[in-house]
């Protein structure tokens, strides 16, 4: 029998968004990343309904200590860089070709050194004068510190049109409002509640930020954790966005990097029948990374440089 | 749900004095807070004073149009009337043409003739078909579904999809005598008219008439609306200034996962 061709439209789409601003726009990046822009769902319609690209955004820490515990294998690729925020951002874009960068603020958080606002203002700066491309500036998920010191950064990286996040449902008025003063994009996060999203989404809004220039974070589920959670509200969001729900017509971003690594399948070196780890957490990483991406993601975080590797050139295969 | 804002009729005080009196702004002012109160087509219709039906559609629909970008949807039981609407229509924002019955005495070809109409109006040209034919308006269930059987098929026919298709079962007001399991008969109907072509056809009705004369007129209406948005209406010509009646349809959307619940739910469906 053959294959019936199974084809919809959509009223809705998922809105585009552009990040970062080169010297004509007034920034100083050297390249911009355009993600979003779907008109149906992933795999679905034709070549035009599938929107941009989507994009890995490699994760540079503001400074790395022990307290962030990466295993052996995934230290590997950043050993000589791990307290050198610049040179760390460099060696992902000339080596690893990242196309965009995301700028973790760990090191902010009170439990892994609590530095101060200098620090990451310092950080920032020099990320931004050692790559051309776009940033995402993510705090450490410590309230009280994040809103000490995020819109700090924000400033510093005023008028480079960056993402920056995350704000949540009970805390979300500071970087709102300094994200929407220095002309950034918002990464809006919800606890893998689509209610709440769509919440965060408008309580933005009523602060006039547009719509248009939030990205959706859902705290997402590594393979084999809860990752069915994170697709299928993933794909909810989707189908909602091509239905018209302006409120949920944002690009997704997600977290594959800091998810994989942390579980032990990832990880663990002493476990003869799962295979050699140096292949085994890398793998975790790209499954995970895929999933989303099929989940309609448009930005995964990712960590491993191998799995970078492989999950860019399934997305060139796919969305060429 | 498609909201159809009711106002612009001539059987209301205010617009039969702005037709008389070629008031402009009145009628533009009430396209205006219609469309931003959330009707995604707003209905014309001229009522029964003006002498010259046909001019003063004409005059209503460009009246309307200058200033408003909603689509429309005529309201005639007068073809010539619908036609005369359409000729200065922008029909390019999509059209519905309000209504026919299945046949009348009179015409017995009077839905062939709405059905064209709708099809010159072009892809978003769509017409509301009236459960009603040359014996007047049913009483029971299945004559109320045998007429809609009667309507999509003839529709089919002529190649008009039922995507295009608005079926009204006709509500009646609940005050008239004998007329009070009315409602409960077209909900019954609408149970059935939805399986009648897949894609379905849309179920419209006029809502306001079900309370024509009774007191509680909104609470009737909005109370009637959530009754039938979850037997498979999905249109509907109606007040769209009454805030409460908005939130209703909200609340039923989210209700029926139409929309995706957040706490700021009524915010989210006026802002959509």
């Amino acid at each position: 029998m053959a294959v019936p061709e199974v084809t919809d439209s959509f009223s809705g789409c998922v809105n585009k968004v552009t990040l970062g601003a080169t010297s004509q726009a007034g920034g100083t990046r050297t390249s911009t990343v355009t993600v979003g822009g779907a008109r149906n769902v992933v795999y679905g319609g034709s070549r035009e309904d599938a929107g941009e690209k989507p994009v890995i955004a490699m994760d540079v820490l503001d400074s790395y200590s022990s307290g962030d515990d990466w295993p052996a294998v995934l230290l590997e690729p950043y050993k000589d860089v791990l307290n050198d925020p610049a040179a760390w951002a460099k060696k992902c874009v000339e080596q690893f070709g990242a196309e965009i960068l995301c700028l973790k603020f760990e090191a902010i958080h009170p439990d892994k050194g609590d530095k101060d606002a200098d620090h990451a203002v310092g950080v920032t700066k020099q990320v931004l004068q050692a790559v051309g491309v776009p940033l995402i500036l993510w705090g450490c998920g410590n309230d009280e510190k994040d809103n000490q010191i995020m819109p700090k950064v924000s400033e510093a990286a005023k008028g480079e049109n960056c993402l920056v996040g995350t704000v949540t449902e009970d805390n979300y008025k500071s970087l709102t409002a300094i994200a929407l003063a220095d002309s950034h994009h918002l990464i809006t996060e919800a606890p893998l509640d689509i209610n709440i999203a769509k919440q965060v989404n408008i309580l933005v809004l009523d602060m006039g930020f547009p719509l248009e220039k939030i990205v959706t974070f859902q705290a997402t589920g590594a393979l084999g954790y809860g990752i069915e959670y994170s697709y299928s509200i993933q794909e909810r969001q989707r189908l909602a966005a091509l239905g018209g729900d302006k409120m949920m017509a944002m690009p997704v971003i997600c977290d594959a990097g800091y998810e994989s690594w942390r579980v032990k399948e990832a990880k663990l070196e002493d476990a003869p029948g799962w295979g050699d780890v140096k292949e085994r957490g890398p793998a975790w990483e790209t499954v995970t990374a895929m999933c989303l991406l099929q989940a309609g993601a448009d930005i995964v975080r990712m960590r491993h440089p191998k799995a970078v590797e492989t999950v860019k050139g399934f997305i060139n295969q796919i969305w060429q | 749900m498609i909201i159809i804002g009711e106002r612009i009729n001539g059987m209301f005080s205010d617009v039969k004095k702005a037709i008389a009196e070629k008031k402009k702004e009145v009628i533009q002012d009430l396209a205006a807070k219609q469309t931003v109160a959330g009707a995604s087509y707003l209905d014309v219709n001229v009522g029964t004073a003006a002498a010259d039906q046909a001019g003063t559609m004409q005059w209503l629909v460009e009246t309307i149009q200058a200033g408003c970008p909603t689509p429309l949807c005529l309201d005639s039981q007068k073809p010539d009337v619908i036609a005369a609407g359409l000729k200065v229509a922008d029909t390019s924002r999509g059209i519905l043409l309000n209504s026919s019955p299945l046949n009348k005495k009179s015409d017995e070809e009077v839905l062939d003739k709405y059905i064209e109409m709708a099809e010159q109006a072009g892809p978003d040209g769509k017409l509301i078909a009236l459960t009603m034919d040359k014996n007047g308006v049913p009483q029971d269930v299945d004559t109320r579904v045998a007429l809609a059987a009667e309507i999509v098929s003839k529709a089919m026919e002529k190649g008009f999809t039922a995507e295009r298709l608005f079926i009204d079962p006709i509500i009646l007001p609940v005050n008239v005598p004998n007329a009070q399991k009315q409602p409960l008969n077209v909900l019954m109907a609408m149970d059935q008219i939805k399986y009648l072509a897949d894609p379905a056809p849309h179920i419209v009705m006029g809502l306001s008439n079900i309370s024509q004369g009774t007191n509680e007129r909104s609470l009737i209406n909005r109370i009637f609306l959530a009754m039938a948005l979850s037997h498979g209406c999905d249109a509907a010509i109606m007040e769209v200034l009454d805030k409460d009646m908005m939130n209703v349809v909200a609340t039923a959307e989210m209700l029926m996962n139409k929309q995706i619940y957040s706490d700021s739910f009524l915010k989210a469906y006026k802002a959509r």
